[in-house]
């Protein structure tokens, strides 16, 4: 006889625990999203020599940190202003009169990891670019990549937390279920021991029944999260275009199974156990 | 085969066996007598390893029963046939398979199960009956079907704690008829009762247990108070 508020306490145990696994993956990327937008910008005063400038960047890309560099000239920086402000005929018609270009030549350097930024704006710094570099940019997007990531972090820690006092709470209550169970038969159980039955023979048909309400929950929190990430999928996007929930979630369908019932049995398997070893006395 | 040293079993304070001595050997059969509370549940409840002694030894065969592990008494447990005032049947399952259940716990294979159930639901007098279930029998024919599970697996030894507490006098005789058969089969029979006639008919060995000790223990012995 399989119990509905067994199976359902176990069942959002399971659901806040794959909410904390998709989570952790929109957390992830949106995160990766972010640092793949940011760069480091070295702007050089008007009066730096070009080829003084590409020997930087060429010394900028022979660092172990550094993923590529790019090379804006002080007549593509003016350009690029103009292109940005054409339909603006004030901008357009002040930049028109200008005698000198007055825009600086700047590289934008990416790093391999976003944790290299600092090494690679100390690099900058350096007090032999002193003459050329007049300003690098870069402290700012740290303040709010750092304040993201911490802010993940934090809810990550609460959804372990939550997992882990559901996790309890299904053990418990599973616990509970195997404990009538137990009472139920306790008079087969009897004469099982009384006929010499071994102890995995008593035991089994408990562990058993923990590790179907352990497949039960687990597929029926699949089958509930199906629709849920289909309907959210379109928002996510909109927050992170480079996630795609719905086809991560048809992608690691099997994986995110496993999880589950791997965590759904291990709570059936343990909570069998506890009651087994505390009311099967044989 | 089955020997107890000194054995005593306190329950808290209150001494429910002091320092028994006693053996039985092979092939007996032997009555334990005595009134209720005197002690008689004890020796069996220690025999079967269903509790441990308080202090002393005892030994069935090889095992040294007090000192099994959990996982080591259904071996024991195998060797002894166990029969209960209260039948102690399934009532979900039918008399066939109340008896193969002795045997598919020990891993029997089917075939040898269907055969063996078979030969001994007709020791019995119950092959008729075998696809009964256990409310439409008689007490006496539970208590057949009782007999008929504890010696399917040719234990060593039955242990029969007051079979006939529940039966009319006609099917008390046939109960101890049935036991007297199985042990010229070869079976060690134990017997716990306080039914003084059984006793006094049998006229084999009878260990009288008062107050907690073993009062007399005497070879075609008589139950009087």
């Amino acid at each position: 006889m399989i119990s509905v508020a067994t199976l359902t306490v176990m069942l959002l145990a399971l659901l806040v625990f794959s909410s904390l696994i998709i989570f952790n993956v929109v957390a992830v990327s949106a995160l990766n999203s972010i640092q793949e937008k940011i760069d480091i910008s070295v702007y050089f005063k008007t009066t730096a020599p070009e080829d003084e400038i590409l020997r930087i960047k060429q010394s900028l890309e022979g660092l172990n940190e550094v993923k590529n560099v790019n090379y804006v000239s002080r007549d593509r920086a003016l350009e690029i202003f103009k292109e940005k402000h054409a339909s603006d005929a004030a901008i357009t018609q002040a930049v028109n009169e200008l005698e000198t270009n007055p825009l600086e030549a700047s590289l934008n350097i990416k790093a391999n990891d976003p944790g290299n930024y600092s090494v690679i704006a100390s690099y900058l710094n350096n007090d032999s670019l002193k003459d050329y570099v007049d300003k690098v940019s870069y402290a700012q997007n740290q303040v709010v990549i750092d304040r993201l990531a911490s802010i993940i972090n934090v809810s990550r820690q609460a959804g372990v937390g939550l997992t882990a006092i559901l996790a309890i709470v299904a053990v418990l209550v599973v616990f509970n279920t195997i404990l009538l169970a137990i009472y139920s038969n306790r008079e087969s159980i009897e004469i099982m021991r009384l006929v010499g039955a071994s102890n995995m023979f008593i035991r089994g048909p408990y562990i058993i029944e923990g590790i179907i309400y352990g497949t039960i929950s687990a597929t029926l929190c699949m089958a509930i999260l199906f629709p849920v990430v289909y309907f959210i999928s379109p928002y996510v996007k909109i927050f992170i275009p480079d996630m795609n929930l719905l086809s991560y979630f048809t992608s690691h369908f099997f994986q995110l199974f496993a999880y589950q019932l791997l965590f759904g049995v291990g709570i059936g398997i343990i909570s069998s156990f506890i009651a087994i070893r505390r009311y099967l006395r044989i | 085969m089955i020997n107890f040293q000194d054995v005593s079993k306190d329950y808290g304070s209150y001494q429910a066996l002091i320092n028994a001595n006693f053996k039985i050997m092979p092939q007996e059969f032997v009555s334990i007598v005595g009134r209720s509370g005197a002690g008689k549940s004890t020796v069996i409840k220690l025999l079967i390893g269903e509790e441990k002694p308080t202090s002393g030894r005892i030994t069935f065969g090889h095992y040294d029963v007090g000192k099994l592990k959990v996982n080591q008494l259904p071996q024991l447990r195998r060797h002894i046939g166990t029969i209960f005032q209260d039948f102690k049947l399934l009532p979900t399952k039918n008399v066939y398979e109340n008896v193969a259940f002795a045997l598919e716990v020990a891993g029997k294979p089917e075939k040898e199960i269907n055969d063996l159930v078979k030969e001994v639901l007709d020791i019995v007098d119950l092959g008729p009956k075998a696809n009964n279930f256990v409310h439409e029998l008689s007490g006496g024919e539970k208590q057949r079907v009782a007999i008929a599970r504890a010696m399917v697996n040719r234990p060593d030894v039955i242990v029969a704690d007051e079979p006939t507490g529940n039966l009319d006098p006609f099917n008390t005789s046939s109960i101890i008829n049935l036991l007297t058969k199985i042990n010229e089969l070869g079976t060690t029979i134990i017997l716990a009762t306080h039914n003084k006639d059984i006793v006094n008919q049998l006229g084999r060995r009878v260990i009288l247990v008062e107050n907690g000790r073993v009062a007399r223990d005497e070879e075609k012995g008589k139950y009087s108070l």
